[in-house]
This record gives C-alpha cells, sequence and structure tokens, in this order.
C-alpha cells in the first residue's frame, strides 16, 4: 500500500492595503468645519450651533434603545427631533447612523440588531423631512461598545444610534 | 507572499516479526469513556543526520495529541522498565505490561538536509502484537509538527475505529486590546494553537471566517469600506476579493455549502436581515426568506440538501431548517432561552447552537429534529461553535466578563467531558475548522 499526496500549507505574509474608514468609532472625533459664520463664536466649537461639535454636545448625537428592542424611546425621539431640525439648517452635511448592540447576545444577531437600531434612527430623521439620500446606516453589532463593564449602566449606553456627521458637501 | 509545500509520504512498513492483527486493544468512544487508556509514548529513537530533539519533541506533540483528547493518559518515561532504542528490535512486551502501559507508540526519526523521516509502529502490549502495519512518513523538515499529529490520527483511529483530527487547521479572529479598542486579525493555526499566521492586518474590524469543506477558501466579513462586507479569500495564494457589495446594504455570516460553489449569507436592507444564497463563480444571487425578521447564521446540511438558521420570527431568536433552495422552514428550538449559531455536525446527525438562557451562555447540541437537546458548557459568554473534522469535538469562543473580558478559544467533546483552552498565543473568537488535511 503506498499513499502519496502533497499539501499546501499557508504561510501569510501579507499586506493588507490600508483604507479609508471614516466612522469606524462610536463618537465623531469633532473635525473642524470651516463654516465661518462667527458672531463671537469660535469657528467649528460646540460653541458655533452650525459645528459638528455643537450638533454631537448640544444636539446629541445618540439615542439609547431598551435590551433587545429597536422601538424609539421618546427621549430618543426627542432628541431626533432635534437632529433633524440641525440637519434641515445645515445641509452640507451628510450622515453614517450607527447602530450598535451591548455584548448580551451572538455576534451575528447583534449585527442584524445595530441595523434595525440604525434603521429606526434614519426612519424618523427621514420623516422629519431629512433627505433620505443624506443619511446612511450601519451596524457594529457589539463589536465597539464604549462603555467595558459587563453591568446594564454600560449596557444601556452601548444600546445606542450614534449619528456621525460626514463632512460637508461643500465648502 | 509565500507558500510553503510540504510532502508527506505515507507508506506501510513490511511487519518486522509480529503478523499485524486486530487485538482487543479498543476504545468504544460513545459507550462514554470514564477511565483513559494508559499509553506509552517513548522518544523517537535518532536514526541517522542533524535530527536534534526532534525525536523527543515529535514524540511529546503525539502525546499531547491523544492525551488532549480525554481518552489517553500518557505513562510518564520516568517509569519505563525498557527503553526503546532500536526500532528494528523486538518490544519487550513484559516490561511495558509490568508498567501497565496497554498501548505503545515507537517511532524513529532521521533527518537529511531538509527532509524528515519517521517510521512508526504501535503495539497492543496486552495482546503482544502490533496493531496495524508499521508507517513511514516524510517530508520536510519544518513540517514535523504535522507528521507528528499524522501519527496521532493513526493511533487515534486504530484504537477508536474513528477517524482522527490532530493534522487539521483552525481558521480564526485574532483578538488583542481592551474591549474598547480591540483589534482584530484573521489568523489561522494548526487546531492545537501552534503556529499561528495572521491573514489580514488589524486596521479593520473581521469577523468570522468560514473555511469550505475542502480547506483551500475562507469566507469572511471585513468593515474596511466602512461597511460589513464578505470577502473570500485563497488561502494558498492569499488573494482575496469582495464577494457581495450591494449599495447601501450590510452583508455578513456567509458559509459555503459543500459543493464550494454556493455561499449562504445574511443581507440587510434597512431594518431587515435575510438570509441569501450566492453562487461564487456568476455572482448572482437569489433570496431564501423574505420575513421582517432577522434571519442569520445560515449552515449547509453536510449533503448540501438543507440549512440550519436562526430567525426571531416568532418573538425570540430560535433555530429552523429550510430546504437549501428556500422555502418553508421547520422550527426545531422550542427550550427555554433563545437559540443562535447553529452548525450542521460533518456527520450530519447533529447541530451545535449558541443558547442564551437566565442571563447564562451555553454551547449545545441537538439532534437535527430538535431533540435530544444537551448543553456542554455554561458561562457569562460561550458563543460560536465549530465542528472538528470527525464530529466529536467543538470549538468555540469565551469572553470573559467586566471591563479586562478577554476572548479564549475552547474546545469541549460532544459527551460534554473534556474542556480545554486553546494554547493561541493572544485572545481568539470565532473558529471555523477546516478538514483533515492530506
Amino acid at each position: 500500500m503506498k499513499l502519496k499526496s502533497s499539501i499546501m500549507m499557508i504561510c501569510a505574509a501579507l499586506s493588507v492595503a490600508a483604507c479609508t474608514n471614516p466612522a469606524r468609532f462610536g463618537g465623531a472625533d469633532g473635525a473642524t468645519d470651516p463654516l465661518a459664520n462667527s458672531g463671537g463664536v469660535v469657528p467649528g466649537s460646540a460653541s458655533d450651533p452650525a459645528s459638528p461639535a455643537y450638533f454631537q454636545q448640544a444636539v446629541g448625537d445618540r439615542v439609547l434603545f431598551a435590551v433587545d428592542q429597536s422601538t424609539l424611546t421618546p427621549e430618543g425621539r426627542a432628541t431626533l427631533d432635534g437632529q433633524a431640525v440641525w440637519l434641515l439648517q445645515n445641509a452640507d452635511f451628510t450622515a453614517v447612523i450607527e447602530g450598535h448592540a451591548d455584548e448580551q447576545g451572538t455576534r451575528e444577531y447583534n449585527l442584524a440588531l445595530g441595523a434595525r437600531r440604525a434603521d429606526a434612527a434614519r426612519a424618523y430623521l427621514v420623516g422629519q423631512g431629512v433627505q433620505s439620500s443624506r443619511l446612511q446606516v450601519v451596524s457594529f453589532g457589539k463589536e465597539r461598545p464604549i462603555e467595558v463593564c459587563s453591568e446594564e449602566a454600560c449596557y444601556a449606553k452601548n444600546r445606542r444610534a450614534v449619528t456621525v456627521l460626514a463632512g460637508g458637501l461643500t465648502s | 507572499m509565500m507558500v510553503r509545500a510540504l510532502f508527506l509520504i505515507l507508506m506501510c512498513l513490511i511487519p518486522a516479526w509480529a503478523l499485524a492483527q486486530n487485538g482487543p486493544l479498543r476504545i468504544e468512544i460513545t459507550e462514554g469513556v470514564i477511565e483513559p487508556l494508559p499509553v506509552a509514548i517513548p522518544d523517537l529513537v535518532l536514526e541517522g543526520g542533524a535530527a536534534g530533539d526532534l525525536g523527543q519533541r515529535i514524540a511529546r506533540v503525539v502525546a499531547e495529541d491523544l492525551t488532549g483528547t480525554g481518552l489517553f493518559r500518557e505513562i510518564p518515561s520516568s517509569a519505563f522498565i525498557s527503553q526503546v532504542s532500536d526500532f528494528a528490535a523486538p518490544v519487550q512486551y513484559a516490561d511495558w505490561k509490568a508498567i501497565n502501559a496497554q498501548a505503545l507508540v515507537a517511532g524513529a526519526v532521521s533527518v537529511n538536509g531538509d527532509q524528515i523521516s519517521v517510521k512508526f509502529r504501535l503495539y497492543d502490549v496486552f495482546s503482544g502484537a502490533e496493531l496495524g502495519e508499521g508507517l513511514q512518513l516524510a517530508g520536510t523538515t519544518d513540517g514535523w509538527r504535522r507528521i507528528a499529529h499524522k501519527m496521532a490520527d493513526v493511533v487515534y483511529s486504530r484504537i477508536t475505529g474513528e477517524t482522527g483530527y490532530f493534522d487539521s487547521r483552525v481558521v480564526f479572529v485574532s483578538e488583542t486590546g481592551p474591549k474598547d479598542s480591540r483589534r482584530k486579525r484573521l489568523a489561522v493555526m494548526d487546531y492545537d494553537g501552534a503556529n499561528v499566521q495572521y491573514l489580514t492586518g488589524s486596521e479593520d474590524i473581521v469577523l468570522a471566517p468560514r473555511f469550505s469543506v475542502a480547506g483551500d477558501r475562507v469566507l469572511y466579513t471585513s468593515y474596511e469600506t466602512g461597511f460589513p462586507r464578505i470577502y473570500v479569500l485563497d488561502v494558498g495564494s492569499v488573494q482575496r476579493r469582495v464577494l457581495e457589495s450591494q449599495q447601501g446594504t450590510m452583508s455578513f455570516a456567509p458559509r459555503f455549502a459543500p459543493n464550494g460553489q454556493t455561499v449562504v449569507y445574511s443581507l440587510t436592507q434597512g431594518a431587515n436581515t435575510d438570509i441569501w444564497a450566492m453562487n461564487v463563480a456568476s455572482g448572482q444571487s437569489q433570496r431564501l426568506t423574505s420575513t421582517p425578521a432577522i434571519e442569520t447564521a445560515p449552515s449547509f446540511s453536510p449533503d448540501g440538501g438543507q440549512i440550519v438558521f436562526e430567525s426571531d420570527r416568532s418573538g425570540t431568536q430560535q433555530l429552523y431548517v429550510m430546504p437549501a433552495g428556500g422555502g418553508e422552514a421547520r422550527r426545531i428550538s422550542f427550550g427555554e432561552g433563545r437559540y443562535g449559531t447553529p452548525v450542521w455536525s460533518p456527520r450530519g446527525d447533529l447541530i451545535a447552537f449558541t443558547k442564551q438562557s437566565k442571563g447564562r451562555f451555553h454551547i449545545g447540541v441537538m439532534r437535527t429534529d430538535g431533540s435530544e437537546e444537551r448543553l456542554l458548557t455554561a458561562s457569562f459568554l460561550d458563543e460560536g461553535p465549530t465542528w472538528s473534522p470527525n464530529g466529536r469535538v467543538i470549538m468555540f469562543a469565551r469572553e470573559t466578563q467586566g471591563a479586562a473580558g478577554r476572548s479564549t478559544l475552547y474546545s469541549v467533546d460532544i459527551t460534554g467531558r473534556n474542556l480545554r483552552p486553546v494554547r493561541t498565543p493572544d485572545g481568539g473568537s470565532d473558529p471555523s475548522w477546516g478538514p483533515l488535511q492530506r
């Protein structure tokens, strides 16, 4: 009896092309926007109502969800009302809405659940008059928690949909 | 990029002094082994060339493979009365019987340049005879671990009557860093955690790699465009390409059909996630489910005829089976709690899954009609089972609780025994066990 065969083994020295990836982490980084409509305020700072920083901090860039739910809460709808007003006033901006889940759940399910949350926020903004072409959604499932404890206090903050502004269309 | 080739020649040695015969040395795995079988595995005899300590290293890997199954117990060399110093000399059965070694694995190794040759025989000590014929394995010296795994596969197979699983590889996600900035890389390793090689960088999130049945390709999900997309990677050339990239959608949870030509996966459009199938060559896709529920984690039966998947169409995550072409799905999970990530066993008889119940996670198995559910593990977070090629062992990921939480790969027998961590250099998740190599 003779058995002969050949095997390929993997030896991976592989380079992966670096990619631009505008929205990898939970919060926007508050990149300055050159909307120079000053009047005592520092353009781009949180005191500039046309700045992403203002959107993030004063308007509120995120809404939270109950366990395994994607229904908007009254607080969430109020935040999105503010987001819609801001987006209608600052028509140069587009946004990616990121859906997230807490760690209590399997990876695939949480990806789909995060998509439901992001889409709930998107649909609400569109209902308030924001052009749907300005909004994209993505889910990170449980891959990008902002709080790391394994308690409800952290989970509650991780179950979120974050509206991340993606730069102005012009200027 | 480089590809290393290893050539193994497996040939029978002429039986030396005893006719090969099937003695009573036998482990029936299905009968629930409690007492591991005592085995002696002396260092391989050095028969020429610069073999260094390879005789010892090969014996150690064989011993770790066998004892790692929980079915064997190694007798330490300090207890040996006889030493095997000449591979061709008759075995002193009485000396091995005296230390209660029921099986003896004796071998010899020689090295010539970058080539290694190993001969070995398996003895049934109490019958005083060889179990099966002697074998010779040859290959490149840097592939010595594979030769050891092949030896162990032969021993395991002859004693249990089951196919082995030691000469196999696992593709997984290597994880480093804290929970809120975890870096993930696609990696492939030997089943025991040795020879880890990275297939991607850690710039982008990568998820859930899945081997093809032949082990030649890997499907995975990457965020390199900012959105989850499915890629297919050729293991030999390490070339990859995006498989599914419809604008405005997300795609994830891919798995090959047994024929390697079809891929099933989840596609999310708006709030809705359904299961689709795609022909890899043509890129043509077809929708297999169409409820407003979350449908994901599809896995083919080994005959390719059916797909098991999870859906929350009933209100919570449960397992369903449908024909491979789509159509009516039958719910198979009815226990308390939520069921996800079903994976059909390579034997076709069982489905492994992740279960969440009362704040705990479990890896479990059930028959394909949902009967005879058995939970094999319990912890804060166990997830993502994958089957050994012979369907006897399940590997999965366990994440520990809290801010310092870390994900580690574990394996467990389908009996629920022999839970043990896989020794990877970093954390790991999402394992996918490839086939037994040839």
